[in-house]
């Protein structure tokens, strides 16, 4: 596969700008590149999804033109996407068939289906019952259909889209282990990622695109990511340096006792934590033990049955509810920022002012002041550099990592005294997570207690002061970061 | 550059107000056909409508008069819709409000004009305000589809009001299924002798009052918050199950004013079956309106002249108003069309045509009018 020149244009923004790339048989070749840099254009014109403006894709050889996804398809070219596209009420076998011919005839042969999905998923290590619905599998599971789908499809080249964003450590291992036995049969992969440590894990060539423009490309051996990190941003990126801890701190939020049965099954056990001014108290754990739940305990969401006693500042917090919390000092970064976080097709000023706009900057006998709206937008958007053709777009309309910005920036302007932050950089590139962690690093400065919960456990080593690790919904190790063993905590996220 | 942005902006207004007008030519074009196969001249047909809708001054009183429980119907669907709420109840809500209204209409001792009919239009919104009030209760507190309430309600409420026109409010002395009329104190005053009543500009000033209380009010912004996104607003501490049950109370009311409105500004009685489907009709002006009160003003006048027109078509040419009907089904089917299949086209004409300015004008800001999704 070989692009050569390729260049697309959205008006008279250019996404892709004269792209000359190769990729080899049998390799698994790494796209690198912040949000925005173009990644998803280049890969939505290989798989035929947009068609380019100029240039040529030539593959095998010879140059192709895909008019559809199905095209390219039927030339072997498979794509995985981040977001899945799969009916979560079909099972495994009618996902993959679905919108396929099988032999002649209009009929779905079942057991024929499943048989040729059980020889395929066998012989590359994936390991997936066709008979099973979707709806019942984890999302490393409905990963690996995705992949038998295009398997099945004949591809013989298979783009994935960020692949591992949605997968806890263990299933990118298993992911790795499909990957590698995929590229040992001859099959060429191209890996989207904007972690470097997995590209440098598994990857043979890598390419960097910043702005559109090809950065670099290089086989991986000539590389190492630190060097990758700053091609890719343009500028350095340093590790947080190591911070003085605060001395004499006023407790800030203090939790003990907390439990909660959610549908009959008890997601958090006589949990307690305290924090205090100036600290942040990193909460690592494997996705789904508890973290999401403490947190929509803390802030009164939970839709189960909660005990145990909540004080902020001293404060007993009888029946927390969000607007409660608001006034209290806490704010919340949610952990799903479409689901939770925003208000997607209003703008940036509005979603701003959504714990806000009762107060009289920014409204006055229930009438909201538009001015005042748009000159807090202007403002966020200078402050936190978020990039969007002007401040009247709606939020959908911004890139992943802009959004998140959005929701700092109303998080911060409420100057809260304790931060509660459920993966505030998931999904976002080196350049942009560094911002957040500057901004978070500035608020813990100012005397801000922040709880982070992350399933990445060097961003948990890189900000906390504090480790605390969950498992099963309890705190079952606490440590100072001075004195945390990365392999202990990685064994106690385990259950070990 | 805001001269830039300016002219990207132009450049997607007029290709909307393009498409647009093209749906519009395209449904009368197709409800030509319509005509011609019916037997009728559609040249004629269309010459005819116009002129019963705008063609005098008559003409357009009558279109006012049509349009206006259209209007409140297509506001109440518009009010429930931006928080997300699907209230296809309207036409219930109309009756019971005409009953409200009509009860204190008749029940009450004599009062001036200025006391007994903004009282009366008050009880023909309470009556919209409980009946839209039950649907909203039931889904706050049970979690009942409140589609499926509204529209069992309308049932209920339609033969509620037969009930009580052929029964305990029928007229004293009368043989026809209706109340007596109403006092003229209970009555919408008319314009200069023609049908045209004070109804029209309440409904006006209504279509108003929503776009200020949505677009400009704090509780108007957290009713589109948790219409675009129900869980957000809740994270952001709104009181979103209170509001669902409040914004389903006004949609009704506002069902329920136009219901009484059109009793005491045209019919002056409470009858069986005074309304031909205007509830439902409320639901196609206010897609067609863009879920946007003005927007609803706009889409209440033509379907309000089509109807006017439709008349004066068949008095003429005896074609049945139906006909009307169809053109204006085939226009709705046509808009939809428009709002979600040519996206595309559209985006890629906006795109062709600004790159075209660009080359003319030197630079434009395509941001500003396509969106950009890397």
């Amino acid at each position: 596969m070989e692009t050569r020149n390729l260049v697309k244009r959205f008006g008279s923004f250019v996404a892709n700008d004269r792209l000359n790339l190769q990729i080899g048989k049998g390799e698994i070749h790494a796209i690198l590149g912040e949000n925005g840099a173009g990644k998803s254009t280049l890969m939505n014109m290989l798989s035929g999804l947009l068609t380019p403006d100029e240039g040529e894709i030539i593959y095998k050889g010879r140059p192709v033109r895909f008019g559809s996804p199905r095209e390219a398809m039927e030339s072997g070219i498979g794509m995985v996407h981040q977001h899945f596209m799969l009916i979560p009420a079909l099972t495994v076998a009618e996902n993959v068939i679905l919108g396929m011919k099988q032999g002649s005839g209009p009929w779905y042969r079942h057991t024929k289906a499943c048989e040729d999905i059980k020889r395929i998923s066998h012989s590359f290590g994936l390991d997936v019952d066709p008979e099973k619905r979707v709806s019942e599998l984890s999302v490393g599971q409905q990963q690996r259909v995705e992949i038998v789908k295009t398997l099945y499809r004949g591809a013989e080249f298979i783009i994935m889209d960020e692949p591992t964003a949605v997968l806890t450590p263990p299933e990118v291992e298993d992911l790795f282990r499909v990957l590698r036995s995929l590229k040992a049969q001859g099959k060429t992969i191209v890996f989207i990622s904007h972690k470097l440590k997995e590209v440098e894990a598994i990857c043979d060539r890598v390419t960097v695109l910043r702005a559109g423009q090809l950065a670099a490309s290089s086989a991986m051996t000539d590389s190492n990511a630190a060097e990758l990190a700053r091609v890719m941003v343009g500028r350095d990126i340093a590790p947080p340096a190591a911070r003085p801890p605060l001395e004499g701190r006023a407790e800030l939020l203090s939790v003990s006792g907390l439990s909660c049965r959610l549908s009959g099954v008890q997601v958090l056990q006589d949990l307690s934590l305290d924090l205090r001014e100036g600290e942040i108290l990193g909460i690592a754990g494997v996705d789904g033990n508890g973290q999401r739940e403490l947190c929509e305990a803390l802030m009164g969401l939970s839709a189960g049955q909660v005990s145990g006693s909540i004080r902020v500042r001293g404060e007993p917090v009888a029946k927390p509810h969000p607007r409660a919390m608001t006034e209290a000092g806490v704010g919340y970064i949610p952990e799903d920022r479409h689901r939770e976080g925003l208000m997607l097709p209003m703008s940036i000023g509005e979603n701003l002012i959504a714990k806000e706009y009762r107060k009289p900057t920014f409204s006055r006998w229930f009438t909201l002041s538009r001015k005042r709206i748009r000159q807090a937008a202007k403002a966020a958007v200078e402050d936190y550099r978020i990039k969007t053709p002007s401040i009247d777009h709606a939020v959908s309309k911004l890139s992943g990592g802009n959004q998140q910005k959005v929701i700092l920036a109303r998080e911060l302007m409420l100057r809260p005294k304790v931060l509660l932050a459920m993966q505030p950089t998931r999904g976002m590139d080196v350049g942009a997570a560094d911002d957040v962690h500057q901004r978070l690093l500035a608020e813990r400065k100012d005397g801000c207690g922040i709880l982070l919960v992350s399933t990445e456990l060097e961003e948990v080593f890189a900000l906390a002061d504090r480790i605390a690790v969950m498992y099963k919904g309890r705190i079952v190790h606490t440590v100072d970061r001075a004195e945390a063993d990365m392999e202990l905590i990685g064994l106690r996220m385990a259950g070990l | 550059m805001p001269g830039n942005k300016l002219a990207a902006r132009a450049v997607t207004v007029s290709i909307e107000t393009l498409f647009y007008l093209i749906a519009i030519a395209v449904s009368l074009l197709a409800g030509a056909l319509v005509m011609a196969a019916a037997g009728v001249s559609p040249w004629e047909a269309y010459q005819l409508i116009w002129k019963g809708a705008a063609g005098s001054s008559g003409a357009l009183k009558e279109t006012l008069v049509k349009a206006t429980p259209l209007l409140f119907a297509g506001l109440s669907y518009t009010f429930a819709y931006r928080c997300g709420l699907f209230n296809i109840g309207a036409e219930g809500q109309i009756y019971i409000g005409a009953l409200m209204g009509t009860m204190s209409a008749l029940l009450l001792p004599s009062m001036p004009i200025y006391i007994h009919l903004p009282l009366a239009l008050f009880c023909g919104l309470l009556g919209g305000a409980l009946w839209g009030g039950i649907a909203g209760a039931l889904k706050v507190g049970r979690g009942a589809s409140e589609i499926i309430n509204t529209i069992m309600l309308n049932y209920v409420a339609i033969f509620l009001i037969s009930y009580m026109v052929t029964g305990p409010m029928k007229e004293a002395g009368g043989s026809l299924p209706q109340s007596a009329s109403l006092p003229d104190s209970a009555v919408l005053p008319q314009l200069l002798g023609s049908r045209l009543h004070y109804g029209f500009f309440l409904a006006i000033l209504t279509a108003i009052i929503i776009y200020w209380v949505l677009e400009r009010t704090t509780w108007g912004y957290q009713i589109r918050s948790a219409g675009y996104n129900k869980r957000a607003a809740e994270v952001m501490g709104m009181p979103v199950k209170r509001n669902m049950l409040l914004v389903m109370m006004v949609s009704g009311s506002l069902a329920g004013l136009g219901g009484y409105v059109e009793i005491a500004g045209v019919q002056h009685r409470l009858m069986q079956n005074f309304s031909p489907g205007f509830g439902y009709d409320g639901i196609a002006v206010a897609l067609l309106g863009n879920t946007h009160p003005i927007g609803n003003v706009l889409s209440a006048l033509l379907f309000g002249g089509m109807r006017s027109g439709a008349n004066a078509m068949q008095r003429v040419t005896g074609a049945s108003t139906s006909l009307v009907y169809v053109i204006q089904a085939i226009m709705i089917i046509v808009m939809v069309c428009n709002r979600y299949w040519l996206g595309g086209t559209k985006k890629r004409l906006r795109e062709w045509l600004i790159r075209k300015l660009d080359k003319t004008t030197g630079t434009i800001e395509a941001g500003a009018a396509g969106s950009l999704e890397i």
